[in-house]
């Protein structure tokens, strides 16, 4: 065998990062209030709760309206940043960039309480919106990282050519380079969707009564009877990102096999 | 038609359309980050007033925020947990990632990274919960263990305090010190260490003396990476840490939301701030000397 004792311990890890998800079905199919072995029946009652609770419904549905404006903003942002940093050489080029970039390297915490003291000082009222400006801010960044690598490979001549044939600055970017780059779009959008999904500090102090549905699974984590409906909908917001993950996975693989690369191992 | 003519409609100059082009992120990121910023540093010295602010200039909140022992227990107790979750989480990542890397066939190696990176793309929220759940005083491990027998009263040391905390976090942010390490061994040639080996060393010692330098921007990259939004967490302290585990994020939302104090809560925020980026210089530091190597 391969690695020996290096292949037990990582079999050992894995059961420690999964154990926590697999004791989420557990409990969710589980026919009893009260979180703890052993488990006392099958049951569905809770999925069926979730199906009438309108706060959570409310929930989702601003959770996806903000997830899909910060995804195309925050990647349209990112557009012109990437593009800027690789293409341009420009003075306070380092400063800017080190600026947008520096959400990165900025607690959550300190994003949110700063955009909470500017909107309130400036009266604004809390809402999805407020959420869709923090979010974009945090996400942003992520998308530069992606777009860049996109960017970077691109081939000067490329659009040199295109130049030289008469096209003008802009129509080179739609035809020539916006298609080149959107498989880097594409990710960044999808990214940036599940980071503003998944995202609870900002939504918490920036949604006002407008909850997400990070804000609404925390609200709800302070009454004991809620917690099976809440393994309910976890379980089933597992099995829909690893869907997701499985058809990106697949996607990526088929990318890979086109072009003839290397596999060297996604996400990276 | 020429290439030079084709260059000057390319634009005004380089640095003009440069600006052009990175303006709308760099607006967006002065007036939504850079600003905001700003503000809650300014705030940091007004004093409170209620209701509102009052605009004079003081230092009294650092002086509150340091020398309160309230405020003072709760920011030594951050970062000592942050430094505790980064040396666990890291130190528990890197033979992972040193097994994928080396003793995983390369067809197989996008499957493991897979298989590592799937709880982290769920519900971070609901993950900490699970963990609430599993450690709590009703919860999975001490249910289990009173029905098995083996204790006869729920444990109380495993759940509602510091290490529930650094457990829970080091769960948390696994993936992001494995990857880093990954990426940083997989860069290695492995020529290197058979030239070791070649030339006497032990493996262990190739391990040290080879690999293990070559892997440091990977295992500082992780430190980094676990280590910044570790300090600043406010779900875990809040649902798994109990009083006895509450940390800095949760000091500065109470001062934000509960109390509605400004001025404490910026001065707090800042200082948290500044801890966060004294200690990753530190580390940064750290790395470049590591790299130099001893005898230069």
């Amino acid at each position: 065998m391969r690695g020996g004792w290096f292949k037990v311990y990582t079999l050992v890890y894995l059961v420690f990062l999964f154990a926590p998800i697999i004791l989420l079905p557990m409990f969710a199919f589980n026919d009893a209030t009260v979180i703890a072995f052993p488990l006392s029946g099958f049951s569905t009652k809770w999925f069926a709760a979730l199906a009438d609770d309108p706060p959570l419904h409310d929930a989702v549905r601003n959770s996806l309206i903000i997830a899909v404006t910060t995804s195309i903003l925050s990647t349209t942002l990112a557009v012109f940043a990437a593009r800027a940093s690789t293409r341009y050489r420009f003075p306070g080029k380092a400063g800017l960039m080190g600026l947008i970039m520096l959400p990165l390297v900025l607690p959550e915490i300190i994003v949110a309480v700063s955009l909470l003291a500017v909107l309130l000082g400036l009266g604004v009222n809390l809402s999805i919106l407020t959420v869709i400006l923090g979010h974009v801010l945090i996400c942003t960044p992520f998308c530069i990282a992606i777009l860049s690598s996109a960017f970077q490979s691109l081939d000067r001549s490329l659009e040199e050519a295109a130049y030289d044939l008469g096209e003008t600055s802009f129509s080179t970017f739609r035809l020539i380079i916006l298609p080149l780059v959107m498989p880097g779009i594409i990710s960044s959008l999808l990214i940036s969707f599940t980071i503003s999904l998944d995202e609870f500090i900002i939504a918490f102090f920036l949604a006002g009564t407008q909850a997400t549905l990070p804000v609404y699974i925390f609200s709800q984590f302070r009454f004991p009877q809620a917690v099976p409906v809440i393994m309910a909908l976890g379980t089933i917001l597992v099995c829909l990102s690893i869907v997701l993950l499985c058809i990106a996975e697949f996607f990526r693989r088929r990318g890979l096999a086109r072009s003839g690369a290397k596999d060297t191992g996604g996400f990276l | 038609m020429t290439s030079e003519e084709g260059l000057r409609r390319m634009g005004r100059s380089e640095a003009a359309s440069g600006l052009a082009m990175i303006s709308p992120t760099a607006i967006y990121a002065i007036l939504l980050l850079a600003a905001p910023l700003a503000l809650i540093f300014i705030y940091s010295f007004l004093t409170d007033g209620d209701p509102g602010i009052i605009r004079t200039f003081t230092f009294a909140n650092y002086i509150e925020a340091w020398s309160n022992e309230l405020y003072r227990v709760v920011m030594l107790r951050s970062l000592m947990v942050a430094l505790t979750v980064t040396a666990v989480t890291v130190l528990l990542a890197f033979p992972v990632a040193y097994f994928v890397s080396f003793h995983v066939d390369p067809s197989r190696k996008s499957l493991w990274l897979f298989l590592i990176t799937i709880p982290f793309w769920t519900s971070y929220l609901i993950r900490v919960f699970l963990w609430k759940v599993i450690l709590g005083y009703n919860g999975v491990v001490n249910s289990g263990l009173l029905g098995l027998g083996i204790i006869s009263e729920p444990l109380q040391w495993i759940n509602y305090n510091v290490g529930a905390v650094v457990l829970t976090l080091a769960h948390a942010y696994a993936p992001f010190a494995i990857l880093p390490i990954f990426v940083a061994l997989e860069k290695i040639d492995r020529s290197l260490l058979e030239a070791g080996q070649d030339l006497g060393e032990s493996r262990f010692m190739t391990f040290l003396r080879v690999t293990l330098p070559l892997a440091m921007p990977g295992v500082i990259a992780a430190v980094l990476i676990v280590f910044i939004p570790t300090i600043g967490d406010f779900v875990t302290p809040q649902l798994v840490g109990g009083p006895e585990g509450r940390l800095v994020a949760n000091l500065i939302q109470l001062q934000y939301l509960k109390l509605d104090n400004y001025p404490l809560g910026s001065a707090i925020a800042v200082s948290a701030m500044m801890i966060v980026t004294v200690v990753s210089l530190f580390f940064l530091y750290l790395n470049r000397r590591y790299l130099r190597g001893p005898e230069s």
